[in-house]
């Protein structure tokens, strides 16, 4: 009786998803492994980690996702100390004001972007201004034109997260520290950093399979500078090449599906509650 | 002691800087009275609001957006709240493998999702692109219905529920008149928060442009792409006008701890 109630209730979801999301996914992954003829084969992807443009490709995409990490990690950590250990209200404020640009739109956070690092940008006018540079820089359209969208895109984010985390760490334990003779210093690096690791690991998974994966930012910012989504998006709709894009998406999972499990091993171990 | 929290006080004020200062950069340029974007704009007008109203394609895909998420939306409501419900009020085997399987469309990358929707839903199914815009969003809104439903019934006293019943109200009937309302305020954050996800989606809508047929920020990317004028940052501003209002209602609601729970 009761079970015919819960199958009832979870099958329309259940099938909903696995028509329109599963299927899809699993087909995609499937043809990749099977060539023209119809026979089982993983050519496509030999040929694809021989093609140095497709490695250069997933090596920057890689290694922007890994400096937008750290970068969000470096600021986001002190910011958000900082805002757990503020009053009620004020904590209340300083989150709405972060959870703020996490809403809005990324097509008007990367374009804000384009205004200030661009060549007549605010940034350019500024320099020359101050007679600090002669010639215009180029950020825009480089990696560290991505790595600056991504970094403000993301950096809300691994705020929340910790802040939700510091939250939780019980006051008591921090006077009891300073009780005992612990300086300032050695409750953050002694305390506080530990109790803190889960929520850093998830943060940092957050950050980086969102950089990883993201499009918009790398689409405005990057220019002629290729990640792998807007490969994927490139070999799919200007190419038509379907097979390529079915490698590359099935690529982007596999690295996904690692690296969130990596980092879950990750946190399960360091976490000091056990 | 005092020192070095002042200083902790001016890196953070310096990090709030990176992150709002764009978007009031962007803000400022809306009111340009000239024809090119700059900052410090040099004489003040509302032209390009205006302007956003005077062309075409930015109605009709707004019209199409606002159509997307909230068909969207109820479809996601009509599947995910019976499901919300089943997985809060009952314990079953598998259960955490069904939770995981709902929350599953947030794990795959969005440019990948859309590319697969584009193939098989668009290709192999035959949806018109319409269509297909309608079920890839209402995929990737039920996560969020189902999670922030989730959390409203987790506050519930299901013992309400077995009272009305056992006073002979039918399973139905209870649903309707005992467990809803007192889910209303959850039901409703889950709304705006889907919306908004939707509503700014770009990795999936990308695929799903058509003949007369697009969304408003696939528009606003196609737009940026061949003009550099401050009709964008006019757009910016009524979005974020937007996402504020929004995001207030959903503080109202339900405070803010689903931000900052992961």
């Amino acid at each position: 009786m009761k079970k015919r109630y819960l199958y009832l209730l979870l099958l329309p979801g259940v099938l909903f998803l696995t028509i329109f999301m599963i299927i899809p996914i699993l087909m995609t992954i499937g043809t990749t492994f099977f060539h023209e003829g119809g026979g089982f084969s993983i050519q496509g992807y030999l040929d694809f980690f021989q093609d140095r443009y497709f490695i250069e490709i997933l090596l920057t995409t890689l290694r922007v996702s890994l400096f937008t990490t750290i970068i969000c990690i470096l600021l986001g950590f002190p910011a958000a100390y900082y805002i757990s250990k503020l009053k009620q209200r004020k904590k209340a404020i300083m989150l709405l004001l972060t959870i703020f640009p996490l809403l809005t739109s990324p097509v008007v956070r990367s374009f804000s972007w384009m205004v200030i690092i661009g060549k007549n940008g605010v940034v350019n006018k500024l320099l020359m201004g101050m007679g600090l540079i002669e010639k215009p820089l180029d950020i825009l359209y480089t990696p560290t034109a991505i790595i600056i969208g991504l970094v403000h895109l993301f950096l809300p984010l691994i705020i929340v997260t910790l802040v939700g985390v510091m939250e939780n760490i019980e006051t008591d334990l921090l006077k009891a520290a300073e009780s005992l003779g612990a300086s300032r210093l050695a409750v953050f690096s002694k305390v506080i950093i530990p109790l803190s690791v889960p929520g850093l690991v998830i943060g940092s998974i957050l950050v980086f399979v969102g950089s990883f994966t993201a499009y918009t930012t790398p689409a405005l910012l990057g220019g002629k500078q290729r990640v792998i989504s807007t490969f994927l998006y490139q070999n799919a709709i200007t190419l038509n090449e379907w097979q390529v894009a079915s490698i590359v998406a099935t690529i982007m999972i596999a690295v996904t599906v690692l690296i969130i499990s990596i980092m879950n091993g990750l946190a399960k171990k360091l976490n000091p509650k056990g | 002691m005092q020192e070095k929290n002042r200083g902790l006080a001016l890196f953070t004020f310096l990090v709030f800087l990176f992150l709002l200062g764009p978007l009031l950069i962007i803000s400022v340029t809306s009111f340009e009275g000239g024809n090119i974007l700059k900052f410090p704009p040099e004489e003040f007008s509302f032209r390009w609001y205006e302007n956003i109203f005077n062309v075409d394609m930015f109605l009709v895909a707004f019209k199409t957006s606002i159509l997307v998420s909230l068909g969207g939306n109820l479809l996601a409501l009509l599947l995910g709240v019976p499901a919300a419900y089943a997985l809060s009020r009952f314990d079953f085997k598998g259960k955490s493998v069904i939770n995981a399987f709902f929350v599953s469309p947030i794990l795959i990358p969005g440019i990948v999702l859309g590319f697969a929707f584009l193939r098989y839903i668009v290709g192999t199914y035959q949806l018109p692109i319409y269509a297909a815009l309608f079920v890839g969003h209402t995929v990737i809104m039920l996560p969020f219905i189902i999670r922030v439903i989730s959390s409203s019934l987790s506050n519930f006293d299901f013992s309400i529920e077995e009272a009305a019943e056992s006073l002979g109200a039918s399973k139905l009937g209870t649903f309707f008149t005992v467990v809803l309302p007192n889910i209303k305020s959850g039901i409703l954050a889950a709304v705006m928060i889907a919306f908004l996800e939707s509503f700014n989606n770009v990795d999936i809508s990308v695929y799903m442009t058509g003949p007369g047929v697009s969304t408003f920020p696939i528009q606003m990317l196609t737009y940026v792409e061949n003009y550099f004028d401050p009709t964008i940052s006019a757009i910016s501003v009524l979005l974020m006008f937007i996402t504020a209002f929004f995001m207030f209602i959903v503080e109202r609601l339900m405070g803010l701890s689903y931000f900052t729970k992961r």
